[in-house]
């Protein structure tokens, strides 16, 4: 047994156990992308075909402040990552901190959107297709960021608490593959709605 | 190390009936774990619970059409058995079932000593099981506030428009989409997961080509769930928002499409038909080599060819929409897409028929369901060729001729397929080995049955008859054949009864089954039976794809060859 188990090569390790979040999350940016390219192709196949106003080309501006603060959270989230990984905890959490009213200004920003199209143009889920397509799928993407930041208070309640270290750097990471799938849909959106579409 | 000491000496689990606790104390375990051969149990029973209550709605049916005239149900009730019976065999049996074998396997299977998060498999099963619940709960709280409709009657597939407020009144339809949606979390959960376990939980030495057909055909099919799911999840959200907010995705008369629903809900659709099936194969890729005493012919091909399959069936989905009038474009595509799906499938025939071929075949009760597999599903192939030429498809759709297609796949291949891995594991999961005669008895009634009710399924449909019809006229030819399809019925009956009475008597009275009565190969028979909750006291380390061979033949070990 000895002699033979010195002539074998040491058996190859498949990936490791560590990577299992970080997989997981893959698969559900997996499953998520399929859910908005559904309402992506919905959007583009009734585009121009509402049979009555108001069309996105009358009442859609393109939100260039909210965009850029939802890219720029991309970026914050990804320097409190490194802090983490440097183990400066104050610093993990003002970049987590920056990232969370990141979030919150393109919320709000959403919502004022809505408000002045559902107040002052009149447009409703259920005025016409663009309606219809235009709250679902921008709807569909506000409510992940919704989502993104529950999980990102939640843990800043945490590390204000001072319950995040360097240990958790693994787990950190594999909730900011999800904020950055946020984002990324939003490149998506974006580009369908406010300039592929009008 | 996986050693020959570890084999003989089994490790040491305290005799499960030794302590008796108190009834309330083992439910209360059953609901709050997270290991993943309890889930993959629960799943099963949840799997097989459902499989009778569709079952029965099936032969309420069949009892109906038997004959001409008939009245023993109602047209309403008619549409609410045919809408329940394919939404609960779909969604509450086969996913319910296969996710359970996996469960219960893949961790085995690869080495592990659980699924990848297991509280996450635990949230996923207790969803499916909700999704379940609610979708039966209609049956006596579907009337709600508008007093109309009880239990989903739109169809398994709910076309638009009759799923709109309009046509579709009460709250019927909505359990059918909460229940599906509800259900399709838990799937999307334990897709995930099964992923993870595969890629990253593995054992020592087991690289993805050293890994058990199981373990890859189950990461094929769960890498599908994750994609295919995602449509009908999202075009259920359309269908709710037209019903309650008033949109307009599925709604005509505001320029809304009909067809689109069509469209999204078979591109979920035809891509499930191979998520039910892949396992059926992985069951049938597993027990043919043990019952053949040969390794699997052609496993890089095998896998292969299920990726193939999973990739194909991504682009078929219209072809159940030929009579909907695409352009000639679209039907060409979808008719060569659908028979191109028949190439990697018939590898796979070969390949198992290569497996058997000079084998020294053991003729026990699971290798005989899979031999039936093997040519019924053949069969059920070769009318999907049919029915992917367009033209033949323009005469047939909805018809009894595609009722009989599906069922030849679905019953022929996968319930065959199912009921050989309740036989082949059986053992490893009660400890207990079942009744060897009662099997067959199971295994001939079944296949008389399935093939009175099945094959003569076929030529009503031909004759013109249509599917979902709730009683027909005298006098066109069908009578015959309708009266043979309910008589299969009652053997299929006498079937399900033969294996119900074998399982119960054999968990308790049945004789002791070891560690490997099969005298298999894969690393769920190197542990005791059943399995300790930890699996492995030490985590093994493989170096071929029958570790178990390895180890009962030093002198000749496959990892020479590989």
């Amino acid at each position: 047994m000895a002699a033979s188990s010195i002539a074998l090569k040491p058996p190859e390790m498949p990936l490791a156990h560590e990577l299992r979040g970080r997989v997981g999350m893959w698969c559900l940016i997996a499953a998520e992308s399929a859910i908005f390219s559904i309402f992506v192709v919905a959007y583009l196949y009734y585009a121009g075909k509402s049979l009555t106003g108001p069309y996105p080309n009358e009442v859609l501006h393109v939100p260039v402040f909210n965009s850029i603060c939802l890219f720029a959270s991309s970026f914050t989230i990804v320097m409190a990552e490194r802090a983490l990984k440097r183990n400066e905890v104050k610093l993990f959490g003002t970049w987590w901190l920056f990232t969370i009213v990141l979030g919150l200004i393109f919320i709000l920003g959403t919502a004022r959107e809505w408000y002045h199209l559902i107040y002052r143009e009149g447009l409703t889920i259920s005025t016409n297709l663009f309606g219809t397509t235009f709250y679902s799928l921008v709807g569909l993407h506000a409510f992940h960021v919704i989502v993104g930041l529950t999980g990102l208070t939640i843990i800043m309640i945490f590390a204000a608490l001072g319950a995040v270290t360097q240990e958790h750097e693994n787990r950190i990471g594999v909730f900011a593959m999800y904020w950055h799938f946020v984002d990324a849909v939003w490149v998506v959106v974006l580009s369908v709605v406010y300039f592929i579409a009008r | 190390m996986l050693d020959a000491d570890s084999l003989s000496k089994p490790i040491f689990v305290p005799e499960a009936g030794a302590v008796t606790r108190p009834f309330l104390d083992r439910v209360h375990d059953w609901i709050i774990t997270v290991d993943h051969k309890k889930l993959g149990l629960m799943y099963i029973a949840y799997g097989i619970l459902f499989l009778v209550i569709g079952g029965l709605e099936a032969t309420v049916m069949r009892i109906q059409l038997a004959v001409p005239h008939n009245h023993f149900v109602s047209p309403q009730l008619f549409n609410q058995l045919f809408t329940m019976h394919g939404t609960t065999m779909v969604f509450l049996v086969g996913m319910p079932l296969l996710f359970g074998f996996a469960n219960y396997l893949v961790p085995l299977m690869v080495g592990a000593r659980d699924m990848a998060f297991p509280r996450l498999n635990a949230f996923s099963f207790w969803m499916s099981a909700l999704g379940g619940i609610i979708l039966y709960f209609s049956f006596i709280g579907g009337n709600g506030l508008y007093g109309a409709g009880a239990a989903p009657d739109v169809g398994w597939f709910a076309y638009a428009p009759l799923t709109a407020q309009a046509f579709s009144p009460g709250h019927s339809t909505d359990y059918w989409i909460i229940g599906l949606l509800v259900s399709g979390i838990g799937s999307i959960g334990t897709a995930l997961n099964i992923v993870t376990t595969v890629l990253c939980m593995r054992c020592p030495g087991m690289t993805l080509g050293k890994m058990p057909m199981l373990a890859w055909l189950n990461l094929v099919t769960s890498g599908m769930v994750l994609i295919v799911i995602s449509p009908l999840t999202a075009a259920q959200i359309m269908l709710l928002l037209d019903r309650y907010l008033g949109a307009h995705f599925f709604d005509t008369q505001a320029g809304g499409s009909a067809v689109i629903w069509m469209h999204f809900f078979w591109i979920f659709g035809h891509p499930e038909v191979y998520v039910l099936i892949i396992p059926g194969f992985a069951f049938a890729s597993e027990i043919i080599p043990v019952f053949s005493r040969k390794p699997i012919f052609g496993y890089a091909i095998m896998v292969a060819a299920t990726l193939g399959i999973g990739f194909l069936s991504l682009g078929v989905w219209a072809h159940h929409m030929f009579t909907i009038g695409m352009t000639s474009y679209s039907n060409a595509f979808f008719t060569a897409s659908t028979m191109a799906v028949g190439v990697p499938t018939g590898i796979k025939i070969f390949n198992w028929l290569g497996t058997m071929w000079g084998g020294k075949i053991r003729f026990s009760v699971p290798m005989m369901f899979c031999i039936g597999f093997i040519f019924q599903f053949l069969i059920a192939g070769l009318t999907g060729i049919m029915l992917a030429a367009s033209p033949f498809d323009w005469q047939l759709s909805n018809s009894y001729f595609v009722v009989a297609h599906f069922h030849y796949v679905l019953i022929g291949g996968l319930v065959f397929t199912i009921f050989a891995a309740l036989y082949y594991w059986f053992p490893k999961v009660s400890g207990r080995m079942f009744n060897e005669t009662l099997g067959r008895w199971h295994f001939w009634l079944f296949l008389i049955g399935f093939h009175l009710t099945f094959d003569f399924m076929h030529i009503p449909g031909i004759l013109g008859m249509p599917r979902r019809i709730y009683t027909y006229e005298p006098g066109r030819g069908w009578e015959v054949w309708n009266l043979i399809i309910s008589l299969g019925v009652i053997f299929q009956l006498a079937a399900v009864l033969c294996w119900v009475v074998n399982f119960l008597w054999s968990w308790i009275k049945g004789p002791k089954a070891g560690n490997d009565p099969w005298d298999a190969w894969t690393l769920e028979w190197a542990t005791s039976s059943p399995p300790p909750d930890y699996n492995f006291a030490v985590i093994p380390t493989v170096r071929s794809r029958r570790p178990l061979w390895d180890l009962k033949h030093p002198e000749d070990p496959d990892w020479k060859y590989e």
